[in-house]
């Protein structure tokens, strides 16, 4: 591993200055993405700004909505009684990733920004234009189980990993950012980039800018809402396909919907076609089933080694049938 | 260039010098010649090396020791029914020796200290995806235990007698509260 310097600054304004300052420098949360990185060498920071005792680590009121300190713990933002109360995707996505000691340490602001699982972007021997910009991708035509059948590009088909990006997609939060020329607020659904011909970045975020807070608006419809994730093991693995769902049903008619996918591109993949099928019909089989229709119709799957990721089409318009079908049913 | 920090484990301060390379585990093993954490994957995905940091469970592979001066850290070896180090079983040690929870027990103390963690986080009322209802109390069963201690791999395959010792010191905790 590289040798690094390390600060633990006592405030956010000269944590964000001095990673503005040096190109290698990277901001250090949780760690339990970015200190596997190193280890692996898949990032060679010169200098790591612990930003773990300075961020805020509380949940407020806000309007009706909810302002999460971007130092919140992943397990700790899940067991809220508002979150579960209110907002129970966002509770059910959280706790459906990692295990119960990386909920712990991963936190609010870090969970969004940790990068893809792709085999081939982990590992230094093979080309990877996320990594390596220029290199090539040894996903394509590789093992691609876990790669994307959405806006992916030629030159990357890696998924974002995180099961919370997924629930803040369809919760249309929004991001607080500090960087060194001051803050700016993202609705959420700008934060990350399909990868087109630059995947080495994942976010639209300058270097030096850091998360400080995430909020939730007030949303009824979010009362009736779910997190539903497959994977190959029953626990502690990423999706193949997750769906993130909220319906409002007014009358035997859906006069509301919010829908999100995960595990299928770059991004935490905002599900609006299906959303606008969704709106004004009635609720059955068929119309969930139309829906997904609807957003798939532009997936692409890709061949590989392991048989290829053509199954996650089938595979993600059951999920979101079913998830549709459980929350139709709910007391509203 | 080296950071001095101060640790309290298992009940006795140290004070040390450390690369900014150096993790919790490391430090743990090499420098504090703690060896109950086991370095496992060393990558967050087997649960070998779980230790409790301020009370709460944590992997220390992941853990890099300089973000952590000051704290206090309980590891298998020092857990125990009263203050940390200060000896003699804790419940998990003699539930996991009487329900046959290892083979091999190169997992076990992540696993007793994982299962330590979870148990206070159950206490409090804190869900788990495999809870039904996330508004009310979730209820210690075989299911919550598999899910709640699924960041812990037993390649012995140990896991009915991990669940069973797991569930006796829970179902024990029910009965005094």
């Amino acid at each position: 591993m590289r040798p690094f310097d390390y600060q633990a600054p006592a405030d956010a304004g000269t944590a964000v200055a001095a990673v503005a300052a040096r190109p290698d420098a990277a901001f250090l949360g949780g760690g339990t993405n970015l200190v596997d990185h190193l280890r692996l060498g898949v990032t060679e920071p010169g200098l790591l700004v612990d930003v773990t005792g300075l961020l805020p680590n509380g949940i407020s009121d806000d309007g009706g909505g909810l302002r999460i300190g971007a130092g919140v713990a992943n397990a700790d933002l899940a067991a809220d009684p508002r979150v579960r109360r209110h907002y129970p995707v966002l509770a059910r996505a959280l706790l459906s990733g990692a295990s119960g000691q990386l909920r712990n340490m991963a936190t609010t602001g870090g969970n969004p920004l940790q990068r893809t699982r792709c085999l081939y972007f982990q590992d230094v021997t093979t080309p990877c234009n996320k990594r390596s910009p220029g290199s090539g991708c040894a996903a394509i035509g590789g093992a691609t189980r876990q790669h994307a059948i959405l806006g992916a590009s030629e030159h990357c088909i890696a998924t974002h990993p995180s099961d919370m990006a997924v629930a803040l997609s369809a919760l249309d939060a929004q991001v607080e950012v500090l960087g060194p020329d001051g803050e700016r607020t993202l609705a959420f659904g700008e934060l990350h980039r399909l990868p087109g011909d630059a995947p080495e970045r994942d976010t639209v975020l300058e270097h030096g800018e850091l998360i400080t807070a995430i909020v939730l608006p007030p949303l009824p419809v979010a009362a009736r809402s779910d997190y539903r994730k497959v994977r190959d093991r029953a626990s502690y693995a990423f999706a193949l396909v997750s769906v993130a769902a909220a319906l409002e049903i007014t009358d035997a008619t859906i006069t509301d919907a919010r829908i999100a996918f995960g595990g299928v591109a770059h991004t935490p993949w905002r599900a609006h076609r299906a959303e606008q099928a969704l709106r004004g019909a009635t609720p059955s089989d068929e119309t969930f089933h139309a829906a997904a229709q609807a957003e798939l119709a532009d997936a692409r799957p890709q061949d590989g080694v392991d048989g290829g990721n053509a199954f996650k089409i089938p595979l993600l318009t059951r999920t979101l049938a079913g998830t549709l079908r459980d929350l139709a049913r709910q007391e509203a | 260039m080296d950071h001095e920090l101060t640790l309290r484990v298992d009940g006795a301060e140290h004070r040390l010098s450390v690369d900014p390379r150096t993790s919790l585990l490391d430090a743990l093993r090499q420098r504090l010649g703690n060896t109950s954490p086991k370095k496992g994957c060393d990558h967050g995905q087997c649960g070998s090396c779980t230790v409790l940091v301020d009370g709460v469970r944590v992997l220390a592979c992941l853990t890099l020791a300089v973000t952590r001066d000051g704290s206090e850290v309980v590891t298998a070896d020092g857990l125990s029914a009263g203050p940390p180090g200060s000896g003699g079983d804790h419940p998990l040690h003699r539930a996991f020796i009487d329900e046959d929870a290892f083979q091999c027990g190169y997992c076990t103390p992540g696993q007793v200290c994982s299962a330590a963690g979870m148990l206070d986080e159950f206490a409090r009322g804190r869900p788990s995806v495999v809870t039904g209802d996330l508004g009310a109390d979730p209820e210690l069963d075989d299911a919550e235990i598999a899910e709640r201690m699924s960041g812990n791999l037993c390649r012995c395959g140990a896991y009915p007698g991990i669940r069973a010792a797991v569930a006796r010191v829970g179902r024990e905790r029910e009965g005094t509260r």
